[in-house]
């Protein structure tokens, strides 16, 4: 499985959405599986998943679909 | 004193702060406030769809001095539960944000204040409310049920005074709102800090978001609370490095935060001059029964601590009989002047004066240590049996926890089942949990779930799953 894929299934899984759904409208709060609950669930599987540990700054920052992958690229992951 | 009327005597003290840092004085706020009485007619019921705003405090503080009595609503009800309450307590007036002007059925508003709306509805109906009743408060989030508790105005002052006293509020400390106001704990802890002078920063924001973080730094919030959801955000926030300058205190109820998160917080707390209390209470006891002093937050983590000042705590077994050993476990009873007058499932039953006497058995079974310190081990009835023993549900729960798995469990006797978070270590928890406990596997039966069901303030919803 590439990163590209495993980063689009954690978000599959934990918001119970379909491929389609992954685009850059994909945001915080924009459905109602991605609340403040659902994000530590999705951050926790990114995490365990890229085996990374996320500065605070970058959870909260997390907040779309698309600024994710911005983010853990930093971490070293490659898309 | 109590926290509505007797403020006036902190006049130009700030009351509120907005989410723009707009300060309001008590001054203004009661003024604002009293502007409500006169649209307001009798003794009568009120819905107040809450949020953390400033009119949406101001309706609650004006209602109390107007002695109406306001049914307080989390804002995310959906229409059809709110039309239900509506049908089942025929309140005179609604008052809620203009944008959830949907819900409102048949009323035509009288009074505008801010984004507020003051609607007075169709019912053509008077019926008797009773002197003492405050206020009207869900058991339970949203789950749809239209049972309340009733609150007196003793029962919510008493609390405030006890809170006020255990916690030591001083004008100079500043609450943000974590929780939503029509919450019991979020209730209480606006009404303890009004009593005291202090300013509450209002927010609607999580934890999640910058903006929230930003408002705690610019407004030196010092008091920060949760609920156990909420500490384990915060633990994976980084909260312990977080650098807080103006946090002086930290509280935690709404359900039993775990032994080893607890002491986590208690040692990083300690380190940091943050007084760290570990509380218990229901909504039935206007919350607050019990708080683990901060100085004991170590020593003795994981305890619900001792009885708030003017309450009692006793322990009964299954005969009724109180329990003066330690160490032995029985049903928690409480008894304090916070104790609710009781329960509504109708307007009909608004006219009742109180039923409990000031006891309140909490259902929850409870121990207390040689010290008087009493722990949670468990609720009444949330038990079964597993080829002859005894099993109890949360312990279960907690036990798989501590091995890191977020759970919930439920079943019948001889079946356990243990909804997960995790797809993979099935085969491993099964194995694991049986050989703790020293019971055959075949009594459990592991189910994958996304996501364990809770409601807004944690707690997990047993009846999702079964």
């Amino acid at each position: 499985m590439t990163n590209k894929e495993k980063y689009d299934q954690i978000f599959i899984n934990c918001f119970l959405i379909q491929k389609d759904n992954l685009n850059d409208q994909l945001v915080y709060n924009s459905i109602k599986e991605w609340d403040s609950i659902g994000h530590m669930e999705m951050i926790a599987a990114i995490e365990s998943a890229f085996n990374i540990m996320m500065e605070t700054d970058d959870i909260i920052d997390f907040s779309s679909y698309t600024k994710g992958m911005e983010i853990i690229v930093k971490y070293g992951i490659k898309f | 004193m109590d926290f509505y009327d007797g403020i006036d005597v902190y006049r130009d003290l700030t009351a509120i702060i907005n989410e723009d840092s707009e300060p309001t004085s008590y001054r203004t706020l009661l003024q604002t406030a009293d502007s409500l009485k006169k649209h307001l007619e009798g003794k009568c019921v009120v819905f107040h769809v809450c949020e953390n705003s400033l009119e949406s405090i101001v309706g609650y503080i004006g209602f109390l001095r107007a002695k109406v009595v306001p049914v307080l609503i989390h804002d995310n009800i959906n229409r059809e539960l709110f039309n239900n309450l509506l049908e089942t307590y025929k309140p005179k007036y609604i008052w809620l944000p203009q944008d959830k002007i949907g819900l409102k059925g048949d009323a035509s508003p009288v009074y505008r204040l801010g984004h507020y709306v003051l609607l007075k509805t169709s019912f053509n109906i008077d019926y008797f409310v009773h002197d003492d009743l405050a206020l009207l408060l869900a058991t339970s989030g949203s789950t749809g049920s239209p049972k309340l508790v009733r609150l007196s105005y003793k029962n919510i002052n008493s609390n405030a005074e006890s809170i006020a006293e255990y916690l030591n509020i001083t004008q100079m400390d500043r609450p943000i709102t974590t929780l939503p106001m029509n919450y019991s704990f979020g209730m209480s802890i606006i009404n303890s800090h009004f009593l005291k002078g202090c300013s509450i920063i209002l927010t609607n924001k999580t934890l999640m978001d910058r903006t929230f973080w930003e408002i705690v730094k610019s407004n030196k919030v010092t008091t920060f609370s949760g609920v156990p959801y909420t500490y384990e955000i915060l633990k994976k926030l980084r909260f312990f490095s977080m650098k807080l300058p103006s946090l002086k205190v930290l509280t935690q109820a709404g359900g039993k935060l775990g032994k080893t998160l607890s002491e986590e917080f208690a040692v990083n707390c300690k380190q940091k001059g943050i007084r760290f209390f570990v509380m218990y209470g229901q909504t039935e006891a206007s919350p607050r029964m019990s708080y683990l002093p901060s100085d004991y937050a170590i020593e003795k983590a994981g305890s619900i601590g001792i009885p708030i000042p003017g309450g009692k705590f006793l322990l009964e077994d299954d005969n009724g009989k109180v329990i003066t050993d330690y160490d032995i476990v029985g049903e928690l009873i409480y008894k304090g002047e916070n104790v609710c007058m009781g329960y509504a499932l109708t307007y009909a039953d608004l006219c009742k004066g109180d039923e409990n006497g000031s006891i309140l058995k909490t259902g929850d079974m409870a121990k207390r240590d040689v010290d008087g310190f009493y722990y949670i081990v468990g609720r009444k009835k949330r038990f079964l049996k597993l080829f002859g023993n005894r099993v109890n549900l949360d312990e279960v729960e907690q036990l798989l926890r501590n091995a890191g798995y977020d759970c919930a469990c439920t079943g019948e006797d001889d079946n356990l089942k243990i909804f997960i978070t995790n797809n993979n270590d099935h085969e491993k928890i099964r194995s694991y949990i049986s050989e703790l406990m020293n019971i055959n596997h075949a009594g459990f039966h592991i189910k994958y779930i996304e996501a364990i069901p809770r409601n807004e303030s944690g707690k997990t919803i047993y009846y999702v799953l079964d």
